[in-house]
């Protein structure tokens, strides 16, 4: 590991300036993820700044009913608290579906949306990875490829995102607000990710010094009847083969308004804007979501490894909205 | 670069010169001598490092130590209390064979004393079915809250009944 100064910021613009003036500098928040990429050689910083200890770590209602979350809220805290129990399970639920209690206790907001993919290749230094490596090449197209993207993929990368948090906040409209160099500004969430393209190697919109500083959630009522289901190998401690977060607003049997993001599915979490356009409107029954979610899958591109995600993610979404609509899905 | 670090370990103050690529598992083990938190994977994925960090259960190895300047950290060997006697967590483990090489076990009565401390203070896990009732120590509950720790010689039955057992749901 190289060697590397580190720095404990006092301030959340003193930590902003030292990144942005330093290209050769990285952010430190919990670290489950970093850490792990130093020991492993992905990324090798000359400074850590570590922002860790910045009071930036209160869940703050906000009077219009929605949150204010800071990036320093441990994701145990948040799963934990009153409100997000309440009024954003589908949140409450995905935290709690993600790595093991240990880890939620480490691990804080900002630093879970920007977590990077668990490809084992990215993973491994010694394979091409034009995600790690830029130009090298992509060894899962005809490698491992179980974990890969159906949706959004590119012949640079064909990885998935590995947030279990950021799908469900995608359902949850929610904004990223970001400090810069020259300020603050909000992303939706679901504008935070990018889709690889030609530049796999960028995972998110931000630029080198942008420190997320806190995740606003507003109300609604397709937050409240909300929740997450995680289809995984193992029964717990393990990263999502597809992944559903989703939200359901019925007037009677018919959808006001309803949301789903996928995991495991894209680069980025997916947010399956033709699939509730197809829903909203219609009598909530199980084959309209199946043939809602045909409709956002239609775009899919399979191997012989990936082609399980489309039936399984489909499956998945017909379960998450029958038992949203039946009031036990929570 | 070394860089100066005060740590609180099983009720004794440690200061100890240390590079900043080490981790806080490496500090204990190889700079002060505290060999309980055990390495295993050295990578978040099987929980045998974990201690009693600032009063919850802590994975030792994915973090830096420079990051826990004043901390305290509690080891299983610092569990037992002022007469020496076991934590009812290390007495269960023996009661009910929660292990066989004992590799894993520091991390898994660390753990399990974090699990309890998190049961009592309300926090819900994956397998809650409803997130506004008050969570009980179920089988379900003990083991989706033991993920993080693996037992390579399949102790899982002596360390679900342990937990159980400190829990108080025997």
């Amino acid at each position: 590991m190289r060697d590397f100064a580190y720095h404990r910021a006092d301030d959340a613009a003193g930590a902003v300036a030292l990144v942005a003036a330093d290209p050769d500098a990285r952010f430190l928040g919990g670290g489950t993820n970093l850490v792990d990429h130093l020991k492993l050689g992905i990324t090798s910083p000359g400074t850590l700044v570590d922002v860790s200890r910045l009071p930036l770590d209160q869940v703050e209602e906000l009077p219009d009913g929605g949150l204010r979350v800071g990036t320093n809220v441990r994701n145990s805290d948040l799963a934990a608290h009153p409100a997000v129990r309440r009024d954003f399970p589908g949140v409450a639920r995905a935290l709690l579906a993600g790595a093991s209690g240990q880890i939620r206790h480490q691990a804080t907001t900002g630093g879970n949306l920007l977590q990077r993919t668990r490809c084992v290749y990215f993973q491994d230094v010694t394979t091409p990875c034009n995600k790690r490596d830029p130009g090298s090449g992509c060894s899962a197209l005809e490698g491992y490829g179980r974990y890969n993207a159906v949706l959004g993929l590119s012949e640079a990368c064909v990885t998935t995102h590995p947030s279990d948090l950021a799908v469900a906040l995608a359902a949850a409209d929610a904004t990223v607000v970001v400090l810069g160099p020259e300020g603050e500004r909000r992303i939706p969430l679901v504008d935070l990710h990018r889709l690889p393209g030609h530049h796999p190697e960028r995972d998110t919109v931000l630029e080198h010094g942008d420190l997320i500083t806190a995740v606003q959630l507003p109300a609604s009522a397709v937050a409240r009847n909300a929740t997450y289901r995680k289809a995984r190998d193992r029964a717990s401690y393990a990263f999502a083969l597809v992944s559903v977060a989703a939200g359901l607003e019925l007037d009677g049997e018919v959808v006001r308004d309803v949301r789903i993001a996928w995991g495991g599915v894209a680069h980025k979490p997916w947010r399956a804007l033709l699939a509730e356009e197809a829903l909203r409107g219609a009598v909530l029954t199980e084959d309209a979501v199946r043939e809602a979610a045909s409709a956002e899958l239609a775009a899919a591109t399979v191997t012989a490894q990936t082609a399980y995600k489309v039936d399984m993610v489909r499956n998945l979404t017909a379960l998450a909205l029958t038992r949203l609509a039946e009031g036990t899905g929570r | 670069m070394d860089v100066d670090l005060t740590l609180t370990v099983d009720g004794a103050e440690r200061t100890v010169a240390v590079d900043t690529r080490t981790t806080l598992l490496d500090a204990l083990r190889e700079r002060l001598g505290v060999t309980n938190p055990k390495k295993g994977c050295d990578h978040g994925q099987c929980g045998s490092c974990t201690v009693i960090l600032d009063g919850r259960r802590h994975l030792t190895c994915l973090t830096l130590a420079v990051a826990h300047e004043g901390a305290e950290v509690v080891t299983a060997g610092g569990l037992r209390g002022a007469d020496g006697a076991l934590h009812p967590v290390q007495q269960a483990f023996l009661d009910h064979d929660g292990f066989q090489c004992g590799y894993c076990t520091p991390g898994q009565v660390c753990s399990a004393v974090g699990v309890l401390d998190e049961v009592r203070a309300g926090h819900r896990s994956h397998v809650t079915e409803d997130l506004e009732a008050d969570p009980e120590l179920t089988d379900d509950e003990i083991r989706e809250r033991m993920s993080g720790n693996l037992c390579r010689c399949g102790a899982y039955p002596g360390i679900l009944a342990a937990v159980r057992q400190a829990g108080g749901a025997a």
